[in-house]
C-alpha cells in the first residue's frame, strides 16, 4: 500500500471527516437557494423594488401599511382560511373511506387503483383545464345533464358566481388531493401488525367498531401528519385558483398566494408581492410547529 | 325430563350458530356489495373529467360546439384531427422532452445530494445531527409562494431565465428536504452489522456506503425518485415565473399557455394533452405504489 492510499482510506474511514463533507452539498444548496432568496424576500417587503426599478430602497412598514388597507388582501385571506379548512376536512373523511377501499382484497383492484390515482398524479395545470372544462358556463356536461333530468332550466355558471366559483375551487383542489392523502393513510393501515386485526376479527367486532377503536387510533398519527402536510401544501397552493379562476369573480376566488402572484409578477410590485407572501410566514411557522410534533410523537413508536 | 331439556336446547343451540352463520355471510355479502360499490364511486369521482376528456379530443367541432348534444357520446363520426394538431403545430413533444429533461437531471441532482447527507445525519456521528434532520426538513415547509419573487431576482443574477436550467437549479430546494428526511429513515433500518462486517472485510468507510448501505436502501431510492420526477411534472409556479419562450417549457405551463390563446381555447387538443400525460404516469405509479407505501411507510413512520 503506498503512503497515499494509506491516507486516503484513513480519510475515508474518519466519522469526523467524512461526517461534515456529506452533509457540506445540502447544506450549501439550501443556503445559496433557499436561506439566501429568504432573507431577499423579507428585505424586499421592506423595500420599494419593482420590475421596472429594480434598485433597492427601504420604506420600512409601507408596503405593509399598502396590503393592510387593500381590501382585496383582507379578503384573500379569508379565502385562504375558508378554503384550507374546508378541504382539509372533506380530504381526511374522503381520504380515509379511499384508503379503506384501497387497502381490500378485490377483483379489478389494480384498475381501481389505476384510476383512482388519476388526479393525483396528473399535473394540476392539466387536470385543473380538464375541470374547467367540465364547468364551461355553456357546454359543461353536469349542466346537461340536470337540464336532461329537468332539474336546472339554464346552465349554472359555476366559476361564474361567488360561492359556487369558491366551492368548485375547493371541490376541485380536494379531488385532486385525496387520492395522496389516501396512499399516506394506506401506509399507516398497512403498519398495523395482523394479529391486532386477527385479535379484534375474533372478538367479533363489526366494521364500524373496528374503525372506531383500532383503525382510527393506531393511524391517527399518520393521518394528522398527511393532514398538516396537506394543509400547508393547501395554504400555499395556487395551482387550482389561477387555471380555474384567476382569483375572480371579483376576487371572490382570490387566496394569498395567487394575491401575491399577481401583485409580484403580474403587476410587476415585487415588493408588495413579497409582503404578502411574508405574511403567511408566521402562519407558516406555526403549522410547521404542529408538523414537528407529531412527527416527534411519532418517533416514539 | 332433564335429558329432553338438554338436547332441546342443544337444538335450539344449533338453530342459533346456523342463524349466526347465515347472518355473518349475509353480513359478509353485504360488505362485498358495498366495497364494490365504494370502489366504482371513487373510480368514477376520480376519473370522469379524463372520461369525458377522452370523448371530447375526438370530437368534431359541430358536435362539440352545440350545448343539446349528448356530450357524452359522438354525434359526429370521431375525427383524430385534433390530437394531431398537438403534434404538428404545438410544442407538445418538446415540452414533453423539457419535462423529462428537467426531471431526469432533478432526480439525479437530489440523489447526489440527499444520499450522503441522510447517511450522514442517520449513522455518522454527526454532532447535532437530529437538531440538523428537522432544520434540513423545516426547509421543505418553506412555500414555493415565499420565495418565487426573490428566487426570481437570483435567477436573473445567474442569468438563468427563460432556460431550463433555471428549474434544474431550483426543484432540487424541494425536493432535496424531503428525500433526506426520507432516506434518514432508510439507513436507520440498514443493520449496523452489516457495515461493521463489510469494515471488518476491508472495506473502507465510504466503501460500505457506497456498495453495502446504498443498494439496501434501494426502496428508499424509488420513493425518492417518484418524489423528485412527479414534483418537475407538477411544478407550475416556478416555472410559469421563470420561462417564457415555448422551446424552454416544461408540460404544465406549455400546455395551458400554447393552446388557451387569449379567449380561443383548442378543448379537444387540450384533453388529448391531458390524457397523452396523465395515463403514462398514474400507470407508473399504480406499478410503483406498493414500493412507494413501503418507502414511505419505513422513512416516515420509523424515521
Amino acid at each position: 500500500m503506498t503512503p497515499l492510499q494509506g491516507r486516503t482510506s484513513k480519510l475515508a474511514d474518519r466519522e469526523g471527516f467524512l461526517a461534515p463533507l456529506f452533509l457540506l452539498p445540502a447544506v450549501i444548496y439550501i443556503i445559496a437557494l433557499v436561506a439566501f432568496p429568504l432573507v431577499l424576500a423579507i428585505a424586499f417587503a421592506f423595500s420599494d423594488v419593482t420590475v421596472g426599478n429594480p434598485s433597492f430602497d427601504w420604506v420600512g412598514f409601507d408596503n405593509f401599511q399598502a396590503i393592510f388597507d387593500d381590501p382585496v388582501f383582507w379578503r384573500s385571506l379569508r379565502n385562504t382560511v375558508i378554503f384550507t379548512v374546508i378541504s382539509m376536512l372533506l380530504v381526511i373523511v374522503l381520504a380515509k373511506a379511499l384508503a379503506m377501499i384501497l387497502i381490500a382484497d378485490f377483483r379489478g383492484k389494480w384498475i381501481v387503483r389505476f384510476l383512482v390515482l388519476l388526479p393525483w398524479t396528473t399535473p394540476i395545470a392539466l387536470s385543473a383545464v380538464a375541470w374547467l372544462w367540465m364547468l364551461d358556463s355553456v357546454y359543461s356536461p353536469i349542466d346537461w345533464v340536470l337540464r336532461s333530468l329537468g332539474f336546472i332550466e339554464s346552465n349554472v355558471y359555476w366559476l361564474g358566481k361567488d360561492t359556487l366559483a369558491m366551492a368548485s375551487v375547493i371541490a376541485v383542489h380536494t379531488w385532486r388531493i385525496v387520492p395522496l392523502a389516501a396512499v399516506i393513510i394506506l401506509a399507516g393501515l398497512i403498519s398495523i401488525p395482523d394479529d391486532i386485526k386477527d385479535a379484534a376479527k375474533i372478538d367479533g367486532a363489526g366494521f364500524w367498531r373496528t374503525l372506531f377503536e383500532i383503525t382510527l387510533p393506531l393511524t391517527l398519527p399518520v393521518i394528522a401528519v398527511a393532514t398538516l402536510f396537506g394543509a400547508v401544501l393547501t395554504f400555499t397552493d395556487m395551482g387550482v385558483v389561477y387555471i380555474l379562476t384567476r382569483g375572480g369573480p371579483e376576487n371572490a376566488t382570490q387566496v394569498l398566494p395567487s394575491y401575491a402572484f399577481l401583485k409580484g409578477i403580474g403587476s410587476g410590485d415585487l415588493a408588495q408581492g413579497a409582503a404578502i407572501a411574508v405574511f403567511l410566514f408566521p402562519l407558516m411557522l406555526a403549522a410547521a410547529v404542529a408538523i414537528l410534533r407529531s412527527v416527534r410523537k411519532m418517533e416514539t413508536f | 325430563m332433564a335429558v329432553a331439556t338438554r338436547e332441546r336446547l342443544a337444538v335450539a343451540d344449533s338453530a342459533h350458530v346456523e342463524q349466526t352463520r347465515r347472518r355473518a355471510a349475509t353480513r359478509h355479502r353485504l360488505g362485498r356489495v358495498g366495497l364494490y360499490l365504494a370502489a366504482i364511486g371513487a373510480s368514477l369521482a376520480a376519473a370522469l373529467p379524463f372520461v369525458w376528456g377522452t370523448i371530447t379530443a375526438f370530437k368534431e367541432d359541430a358536435d362539440l360546439y352545440n350545448s343539446e348534444n349528448n356530450p357524452f357520446v359522438f354525434n359526429l363520426d370521431p375525427t383524430t384531427e385534433h390530437v394531431s394538431f398537438l403534434f404538428s403545430d404545438t410544442g407538445f413533444l418538446t415540452f414533453a422532452g423539457n419535462t423529462l429533461w428537467v426531471g431526469l437531471v432533478v432526480c439525479a441532482l437530489t440523489l447526489a445530494v440527499s444520499l450522503p447527507a441522510a447517511y450522514s445525519l442517520a449513522r455518522l456521528n454527526m454532532p447535532w445531527a437530529s437538531a440538523l434532520g428537522i432544520a434540513i426538513f423545516f426547509v421543505y415547509l418553506v412555500p414555493p409562494t415565499l420565495l418565487f419573487i426573490s428566487i426570481t431576482r437570483v435567477v436573473a443574477i445567474l442569468g438563468l431565465q427563460d432556460s431550463t436550467w433555471s428549474l434544474v437549479a431550483i426543484y432540487p430546494t424541494i425536493t432535496i428536504p424531503v428525500s433526506v428526511w426520507l432516506l434518514i429513515g432508510f439507513f436507520k433500518a440498514v443493520p449496523r452489522d452489516l457495515e461493521e462486517q463489510a469494515m471488518v472485510d476491508g472495506y473502507s468507510r465510504l466503501a460500505a456506503f457506497l456498495r453495502i448501505v446504498i443498494p439496501l436502501a434501494l426502496p428508499g431510492i424509488v420513493a425518492v425518485v417518484v418524489f423528485a420526477f412527479t414534483l418537475t411534472a407538477h411544478e407550475f409556479i416556478y416555472a410559469l415565473a421563470f420561462i417564457s419562450p415555448s422551446d424552454a417549457k416544461t408540460i404544465s405551463i406549455g400546455v395551458p399557455t400554447e393552446l388557451i390563446r387569449g379567449d380561443v381555447f383548442f378543448w379537444q387538443s387540450l384533453q388529448a394533452a391531458a390524457i397523452l400525460v396523465a395515463v403514462p404516469i398514474a400507470f407508473a405509479f399504480t406499478l410503483l405504489l406498493e414500493r412507494f407505501i413501503t418507502g414511505f411507510t419505513m422513512g416516515a413512520v420509523k424515521g
